[in-house]
């Protein structure tokens, strides 16, 4: 029953689906048994079959095998964990081969070798070479470790030489700062800290305190305990030392006095207004605007009490209240000194009214000039209504209504009295208007509109006329009907504007309470942008003869800065704030609403939100 | 850790590059840079070299104890690769002042390490060479007399010393245990003290040598002999000793030459071109002074008592040319006994003193402090044991114009000049006291009146600094004019003027002028924060003084 099988050391599951289990010697198919058992011929045979138990299968050749009985026992043996071997006795008793008891006898029989009896000629040779060494001095003996560090003289030859450029290049470190009074065991009482003060030392962070400790007093130095964050301090000391970057830095060693410009004094500059000398009241809000006759005699004021006020300037007497119905925004009297006229903005109209004030002849040609009127043949269509006063309020001296088809916001006059300019409040083309009062004719000037309008002016002597938006103002040829400039203005909301009586110069006060001052010959970017004020500029206004200019804002002063302008185009205007005024009462957050300057007299009118118009000389 | 090690000792710190965004690929996360410059320096370094050997006997050690080959263990730690700090000391300092500049760190940090425990922390060698340095350097500034400051405050003792002209201050911790902080990296300060304890070392031979003093420092001969026979009783290690009696501070140090008298010598005078002799006898003075406080405590015998501090009093008052003992139980070093009636000061720290001997002052440690900052023998009334001291001032402020001054500094500055302020007002003080009853009210209003001038006083003073700075809005009083008043109006319209010139001034210049003037009002206010305070305190004390003694009488 000697089946060879040759399939080699392989697992047998591949010959699974295979009738043979693989080839004898001869090269031929061994087939495996013939089995048909099922799980019942399984169970039947594991029933019946007393040696089922011994029987295993052989995989090699499939077919059962039977164990005999010395085999079942080998087995049972290894599970036990026993020798395989019956006979084999694991416990005989052990023989001391080598014992610690000197035996007379020699273990084994073999007798002493010579060279266990004469000294070794190989130790010999190596300890003459050891020997032979250390007489020549090859050998040392082991220095005794000496770890003291030795100093000597280190810079006993200091050369020029060895400084590199790097210690050029060195930032020295910082010395720690010396320690102050406060630093003291037993300060003067005036470096303790109060309880609030130490309160809110413990409440800070520690990298904010200016002091890394509470100052402490003892009594005697003997009560003085160990500081417990000597190391921390050292420590960090020497972090600061190795991590910190280091930096030349230019300490600013500036004397604060010589940042101050030089200025000619003020007193050089003379004359402007100082002191404030008058005072009209009457008017019982708001004043918003301001106007006064070429004369120089009478003043003008309209407020948002709905009356329009006349004074005399020398004598603050009110000489004629004329309501209007309406808050007044702008009032212009008219330049031109042989016509007594001034225009007022009331809600959608502008008033012309005649005051009646100063030389009877001038009011009553004035008058006249207006009823020479003659009405065209044909009606011209107009973007605005003329309509003549009523009796009554021709008795009050308003002659010409001007009514606009929105709330009219400022109104000017040319400088030859005959045209003057109104803005309106409103979005579209329609926002500037000029108006010839001798043929009561109205016309539109622009084609589009280029943002909101906030004042207009026309140019003293050329054709020109000025257009302020929110940041920018448009200079525009009326005789060429075209833009000759924009200015830019630096600002965020331009609020009014002011020319020069020269031409030349245009300054502009904005809500951001800045002031720039245009210079036209040199660029349309501001020459100067003056921040004086603290809060919004409500107006500008230029002297007509002095070199004078001011500015009044909200926060209740006027600030007169002294503006020459030289005839030579090469030498810059000369811009140098000469005196502060204040005097007006801030009512509702308002200060100052429009300034005016004299004709003639270095003075300045101011009207404010607290219902006075002041004067100063 | 060796870069950081190597940054450390050869002093490479980092940089702030001038575009600090472009640098650092956009972003503005706090970075720190170096020059490349710097790590190729730090790359040359021979010790570079050093340190990986060192890295790989560490290895080679650690393999041996795995393998437990005690004997290669024995050979490797024979072998232990070292390296010296030398030339990057000469490196870094190329001159000895270079050096000597550097000196206040290396002091602490050496005083600190010589005060730690001789366990953990870091190593015992360390320590010990950091506490001979130290007490080298001690005897150096004895011997030369260079000590000028001294304070005593709340964080330690500190010192300042003028060695060849530099200035060096240092600070000694109070001699307390430390309570070890845990988030301070031990190795980072270890490294520093190897550098320093280096630098040190050198400064200290070359300090030795410029006073012809040998070095190692030797105890003088007849000294020596003295304490011979304490030592061989009490003291077991003669290695100890060594150090111990030098520590003791006591005794002078042997010299390589006999000293002569060439301290006799006088300094010929080299006229300088262009100096005055004003300028001159300013010199010749301010050398004389000196020379006066070096011998501030010649003469005197001083002796402490157990409870006082014995090393920082032992050093200064020895540095200023007195003699010093202390109780023989106390330290080694001992000259003198208690008992000795050539004793002119005792320094004490207790309440009281049970058994006096005549012929001598008690006083408390302060006194010396104090007068060695005056540079004069300051009356000693004030230092007596259980009385309230007088503050003790920093010498380190030298107040400008325009600071606080605390009103002992000015007592003191008087006193330097020669005037004697004190006494006077004491007396006065004493006078008032005396006839207090008599017209108790008339003093109140006297009081109240000088209050009131002084408040007046106070007012104007800010008045004027305020009107200096010409920052603060002074109101126009339109009504009140005075016509009188000229300098008044003139003052007026000149500060208008300025106002107005301000207004004119250039943005970034008027930011500037504004941060200047902030910070001179911040110290006019600091200022009189610290009188108004003192103000205070001193009605406060007057109050008790008055109601104590009203007291006492009824």
């Amino acid at each position: 029953q000697d089946i060879r099988n040759t399939v080699g050391n392989i697992p047998m599951e591949w010959y699974q689906d295979f009738p043979h289990i693989g080839y004898n010697l001869e090269g031929k198919k061994i087939y495996k048994p013939i089995r048909n058992k099922d799980e019942l011929d399984m169970f039947l045979e594991k029933m019946e079959n007393p040696d089922y138990w011994r029987t295993v299968q052989d995989k090699m050749t499939g077919a059962d095998i039977k164990l005999t009985d010395e085999q079942v026992d080998l087995v049972h043996r290894l599970q036990k964990g026993q020798f395989g071997d019956v006979h084999f006795n694991p416990y005989e008793p052990a023989v001391d081969f080598f014992t610690h008891e000197v035996m007379i006898h020699p273990v084994t029989n073999r007798p002493a070798d010579k060279r266990s009896f004469i000294p070794s000629l190989i130790e010999k040779e190596k300890v003459s070479k050891l020997v032979h060494a250390i007489k020549m001095g090859w050998i040392k003996p082991r220095k005794p470790k000496d770890d003291t560090p030795t100093y000597y003289d280190l810079w006993a030859h200091e050369d020029p030489n060895s400084i590199l450029g790097r210690h050029k290049m060195h930032v020295p470190a910082p010395k720690m700062k010396l320690p102050g009074h406060e630093e003291s065991y037993n300060p003067p009482p005036e470096y303790l800290l109060s309880e609030e003060e130490k309160l809110a030392w413990e409440q800070q962070e520690p990298a904010e305190r200016k002091l890394n400790f509470v100052p402490q007093q003892y009594r005697c130095l003997r009560a003085v305990p160990a500081y417990s964050r000597f190391i921390h301090e050292r420590f960090e000391r020497c972090l600061d030392l190795y991590l910190c970057p280091r930096q030349r830095k230019m300490r600013v060693n500036v004397d604060p006095e010589d940042l101050i410009p030089k200025l000619p004094k003020p007193r050089d500059l003379q004359p402007f207004p100082t002191t404030q000398a008058l005072v009209y009241r009457g008017h019982t809000s708001l004043v918003r605007c301001l106007s006064i006759s070429p004369s120089g005699q009478w003043l003008v004021s309209g407020s948002d009490d709905c009356t329009v006020r006349f004074w005399e300037v020398c004598t603050a007497r009110c000489m004629k209240t004329l309501p209007v119905g309406g808050v007044v925004k702008s009032i212009a009297w008219n330049p031109n000194p042989t016509i007594c006229l001034v225009a007022i903005c009331v809600e959608q109209s502008v008033l012309l009214v005649n005051p009646y004030l100063g030389d009877k002849l001038l009011y009553g040609a004035t008058d006249q000039l207006l009823e020479s009127y003659v009405a065209p043949e044909e009606e011209r269509v107009q973007p605005v209504q003329w309509v003549t006063a009523t009796v009554e309020e021709h008795s009050r001296g308003i002659r010409l209504v001007v009514q606009h088809s929105k709330a009219v916001k400022q109104v000017t006059w040319h400088g030859k009295g005959d045209y003057f300019a109104s803005v309106v409040s409103d979005n579209s083309n329609m926002q500037v208007l000029i108006h010839q009062t001798s043929k009561r004719w109205s016309q539109n000037p622009f084609r589009k509109s280029k943002g909101l309008v906030q004042c207009v002016l026309f140019h003293p002597i050329r054709p020109y006329f000025f257009v302020a938006t929110q940041r920018y103002v448009r200079i525009y040829n009326l005789l060429k009907q075209e833009l000759t400039k924009k200015l830019m203005t630096n600002c965020k909301w331009v609020s009014s504007m002011a020319i020069h009586p020269g031409g030349d110069n245009v300054i502009c006060g904005s809500y951001d309470s800045k002031l720039a001052w245009f210079d036209l010959d040199l660029s349309t970017r501001p020459y100067q942008l003056l921040r004086h004020h603290k809060k919004a500029l409500r107006s500008v206004a230029f002297h007509k003869h002095y070199p004078l200019f001011a500015s009044g804002s909200d926060d209740g002063t006027i600030i007169v800065c002294h503006g020459m302008v030289y005839n030579d185009l090469l030498q810059n205007p000369l811009l140098v704030p000469v005196k502060v005024l204040k005097g007006h009462v801030m009512t509702l957050d308002l200060g100052v609403l429009d300034v005016l300057f004299h004709p003639t007299q270095p003075w300045v009118f101011s009207s404010g939100a607290d219902g006075t118009v002041r004067l100063y000389t | 850790a060796v870069t950081r090690r190597l940054c450390i000792l050869k002093g490479i710190y980092p940089h702030e590059p001038k575009h600090k965004k472009k640098v650092n690929k956009g972003s503005t996360a706090p970075r720190t840079f170096y020059l490349l410059k710097d790590i190729k320096f730090l790359l040359h370094e021979p010790i570079v070299n050093k340190f990986r050997e060192y890295k790989v006997f560490v290895r080679k050690l650690r393999k041996a104890y795995g393998k437990s080959e005690w004997s290669t263990v024995d050979r490797l730690r024979d072998n232990k690769p070292t390296y010296k700090l030398d030339h990057i000391v000469k490196e870094r300092y190329p001159t000895f002042i270079d050096a000597l500049r550097d000196l206040d760190d290396a002091l602490s940090m050496c005083f600190l390490f010589s005060t730690f425990p001789r366990t953990g922390k870091c190593h015992v060698q360390t320590i010990q060479l950091c506490r001979r340095l130290a007490v080298e350097f001690l005897n150096y500034v004895i011997a030369s007399r260079s000590l000028r400051k001294v304070f005593l405050s709340i964080k330690g003792i500190y010192y300042q010393a003028e060695v060849l002209g530099q200035p060096v201050t240092w600070i000694t911790p109070y001699a307390f245990a430390h309570d070890h902080p845990t988030d301070v990296d031990y190795r980072v300060m270890a490294t520093f003290t190897e550098f320093y304890t280096t630098l040190l070392g050198f400064v200290n031979f070359r300090l030795y040598h410029s006073l012809n003093l040998l070095y190692p420092p030797k105890i003088d001969g007849q000294a020596d002999v003295e304490l011979k026979p304490a030592e061989g009783k009490d003291y077991a290690m003669d290695s100890e000793s060594y150090l111990e009696k030098l520590s003791a501070l006591s005794a002078s140090l042997a010299r390589v030459v006999a000293p002569t008298h060439e301290d006799e010598v006088e300094i010929d005078e080299f006229p300088v071109e262009g100096e005055t002799a004003e300028q001159m006898d300013a010199k010749k003075k301010e050398l004389e002074d000196l020379e006066k406080h070096k011998r501030l405590f010649e003469g005197l015998r001083f002796f402490l008592n157990r409870e006082v501090p014995r090393e920082p009093l032992a050093f200064i008052i020895r540095c200023f040319g007195g003699q010093v003992s202390w109780d023989k139980s106390l330290c080694i070093g001992a000259t003198y006994d208690v008992s000795d009636p050539s004793i002119t000061h005792q320094i004490v720290d207790r309440p009281r003193v049970e058994q006096q001997v005549v012929g001598r002052y008690y006083l408390q440690p302060q006194w010396v402090f104090d007068s060695v900052n005056a540079k004069l023998c300051l009356p000693v009334a004030d230092y007596f044991p259980g009385v309230l001291l007088p503050p003790h001032l920093s010498p380190f402020v030298t107040e400008q114009e325009g600071d606080y001054v605390p009103p002992e500094k000015l007592k003191l500055l008087a006193m330097q000049r020669g005037e004697n302020p004190d006494e006077e007002s004491e007396e006065e003080e004493e006078e008032e006291e005396e006839d207090e009853d008599d017209n108790e009210k008339e003093e109140e209003e006297e009081e109240d009146e000088s209050e009131k001038e002084e408040e007046m006083k106070l007012k104007k003073m800010e008045e004027q600094k305020t009107q200096n700075n010409k920052a603060l809005p002074v109101k126009v009083t339109a009504g009140k004019l005075r016509l009188e008043d000229r300098q008044r109006l003139e003052q007026e319209q000149q500060s208008e003027e300025k106002r107005l010139a301000i207004m004119m001034m250039k943005k970034r210049e008027k930011y500037l002028y504004k941060k200047i003037m902030f910070g001179k009002k911040r110290k006019v206010r600091e200022a009189n924060k610290l009188a108004a305070k003192r103000k205070a305190h001193d009605t406060a004390v007057k109050e008790e003084k008055k109601k104590s003694k009203k007291a006492r009488r009824a």
